[in-house]
């Protein structure tokens, strides 16, 4: 499903250069839930961020489901983005002004599919993340979980290949920490691909594989037993 | 543009964003609505400017005759002018194909007005029938002098309008009733009305008749002319110079006067006096229109300003669509069609408020100088396209930048 090699990328900044990604090479499967972990500056979310096209590595070669992801136009990007890709922000990044399901419909907007039907999926996903009838309410009227929630929505509304998280439980308490993970994992036990960025291990032992990220290299990349998010969730 | 979901999105940012859009509307609303009542009030000035030269008729040429102040082919300073019915008569025969109309007047001095018992203290003026023309005086009942009466020497006066309600508040029309200049019965036949109370404290009657009566002989104190009207206003000026100066050149040789002697003759062309006033207003109107591009300016402006506001602070939200796959150019096209939607929406309301404002109160308004401010609609409504041309412009470059932005910087504005 992925497939990097010899990914690099550095910022400038001043006259200095920061070497963030020193030569990346890491495959990823369909179906597994994967961890990114490392601690801040170890180049993790430039990952997460160059695997979601949000940004543009220096060197390296980048597939996605067997399509090269290079030298991409703007519009091009957007299209990949819009089809292959989900994203599940820290910050929720819900458009305050727009309600659950409006959010959640946003993707489909972009996929040019008619207001009744995304209307109809956006419902959909709400309910599978367990939040039908918060559907008319402002991001501002519900709690750090249910904006999480809406999120994984709208990340799940566009039926991406791939589910890219960064930082999903970063901004929540550990209980509500646990509800959004046990939902991530049922996603994942639905078939879908899954990258999460995280530096909590507990987190990271609710994922299938654990890539760890030091000093912008791979130091360890190894299976784990699942540790299932449902047993702390009443 | 005709994407109805893409108007539905429209539609949901502004609903969603009320106050933005109100703050977007009502200075695009208030720019419009300045302009147009500026334009308004200096078409206003104009026409106010205007009606104070249509007392008399705007083509009209006044002779005024005075006492000489030069010596001048032996003859000696401080001679008095008196015109004679031959000049009136000569000078018409002269210019007759120039003329549109012309009037000889004479006033009747020292003489008593009664009507019945009651003594009147108005002036008397012996004219032809032309003078209503020159005058501009408007009939409001009864007719004005005519030929007929000039040459059968007819007992007949007109008064003016202030007269009647002073004098005949008693009787349903003073049309009929007689007055009585020294001692001697004349038939009121009409009551006119002027633009000036002053004017309206007249009583014409026939000048062959004043002559005859009240010993006139051929004298005549005044005399006055209009050129037919030109439709163009320089040409108009030029003949009226023109007729000016021969008519001062054959009154200066037949009563013997210096060709710079100001005080003898006294020629006063309407036209002339008006051109002064016509520049005036013409000022007024460039200043007017100064002022209203600037107002313009400061609209379009203030309008970038706000696009400028509104992207920087959607810099998020444009990220936001932009990971959930949202193009450049979809993005550009949002934000532009927002603010067209906006400007084009806010303008015209502007526009028609303001116009209806105009058309409701401008022809109330009663201010010297400011009569009926309107304004040319294909005028104000070209300003509306500019503005929104402006403010699409105005948007463009903000919005362009801001699809430009790498989706994660975007993301990470706060």
């Amino acid at each position: 499903m992925i497939e990097i090699k010899d990914l690099h990328k550095s910022y400038r900044m001043g006259s200095n250069s920061l070497h963030v990604l020193k030569g990346i090479n890491f495959s990823v499967e369909d179906g597994e839930l994967v961890a990114i972990m490392g601690s801040s500056g170890s180049g993790k979310s430039t990952l997460l961020n160059i695997l979601g096209m949000l940004d543009v590595a220096d060197s390296g070669s980048y597939h996605l489901d067997g399509v090269p992801i290079k030298d991409l136009s703007e519009t091009k990007a957007a299209q990949y983005r819009n089809k292959f890709l989900g994203f599940i922000f820290q910050s929720f990044n819900l458009i305050n002004y727009k309600n659950a399901i409006e959010n959640v419909a946003l993707p489909l907007y972009y996929q040019r599919i008619g207001r009744k039907e995304r209307q109809e999926k956006a419902l959909k996903y709400l309910e599978r993340v367990g939040l039908k009838q918060w559907a008319t309410h402002l991001p501002s009227e519900l709690s750090g979980g249910q904006k999480q929630r809406v999120a994984i929505a709208r990340a799940m509304a566009a039926e991406p290949k791939v589910l890219l998280a960064d930082e999903p439980t970063g901004a929540l308490d550990s209980t509500t920490s646990y509800e959004v993970m046990d939902l991530i994992q049922k996603i994942n036990d639905e078939g879908n691909t899954i990258l999460v960025v995280t530096h909590e291990e507990d987190i990271a032992h609710m994922c299938k594989r654990i890539v760890h990220l030091k000093d912008g290299v791979i130091v360890e990349d190894k299976m784990v037993e699942q540790v299932r998010a449902a047993q702390y969730v009443q | 543009m005709f994407d109805i979901e893409r108007w539905q999105e429209i539609f949901d940012t502004l609903r969603k964003n009320k106050l933005r859009s109100f703050l977007t509307g009502i200075s695009v609303a208030s720019g419009i609505f300045i302009l147009v009542i500026l334009l308004g009030f200096g078409q206003g000035m104009r026409n106010g400017i205007e009606q104070e030269f249509k007392q008399d008729a705007a083509t009209s040429i006044w002779v005024w005759p005075g006492t000489t102040s030069k010596e001048y082919k032996g003859l000696n300073p401080g001679r008095r002018i008196q015109l004679t019915n031959e000049n009136y008569d000569n000078a018409v025969a002269l210019y007759s194909s120039e003329l549109e109309y012309s009037s000889p007047r004479i006033f009747v001095r020292n003489v008593t007005v009664n009507y019945g018992k009651e003594s009147l203290v108005y002036g008397i003026q012996g004219v032809s029938s032309n003078f209503q023309m020159i005058e501009n005086a408007k009939m409001i009942e009864g007719r004005f002098i005519n030929p007929q009466d000039e040459s059968s020497t007819a007992k007949v006066a007109v008064i003016g309008k202030k007269i009647r309600t002073d004098v005949f508040m008693d009787v349903d029309s003073p049309v009929g009733e007689f007055i009585e200049i020294s001692g001697i019965p004349f038939k009121i036949i009409g009551v006119y009305k002027e633009y000036e109370d002053r004017e309206e404290e007249r009583i014409y009657i026939p000048i062959a008749a004043a002559q005859k009566v009240f010993n006139g002989g051929d004298m005549v104190n005044n005399m006055s002319f209009t050129l037919p009207p030109k439709e163009n206003f320089d040409e108009a000026v030029k003949q009226a110079i023109d007729f000016k100066e021969g008519l001062k050149g054959y009154l200066q040789q037949v009563h013997t006067v210096a060709p710079d002697d100001t005080s003898a003759l006294d020629v006063w062309s309407a036209m002339e006096e008006a051109k002064r006033y016509y520049g005036l207003t013409n000022n007024i109107k460039i200043f007017f229109w100064v002022v209203g591009v600037f107002t313009i300016i400061a609209g379009v402006v203030g309008v970038s300003n706000i696009m400028l506001i509104v992207v920087k602070e959607r810099t998020k939200e444009i990220g936001i669509r932009k990971a959930l796959g949202a193009k450049p150019w979809s993005i550009i096209g949002m934000i532009l069609h927002e603010a067209i939607f906006v400007t084009a929406i806010s303008g015209f309301g502007g526009l028609i408020f303001s116009m209806a404002i105009l058309e409701i109160v401008g022809p109330h308004i009663e201010i010297d100088y400011v009569l009926n401010p309107s304004v040319n609609f294909n005028v104000a409504f070209s300003t509306v396209i500019v503005l929104i041309v402006a403010g699409t412009i105005a948007g463009f470059f903000p919005a362009w930048k801001a699809a430009r932005v790498q989706t994660i910087e975007a993301l990470r504005n706060e």
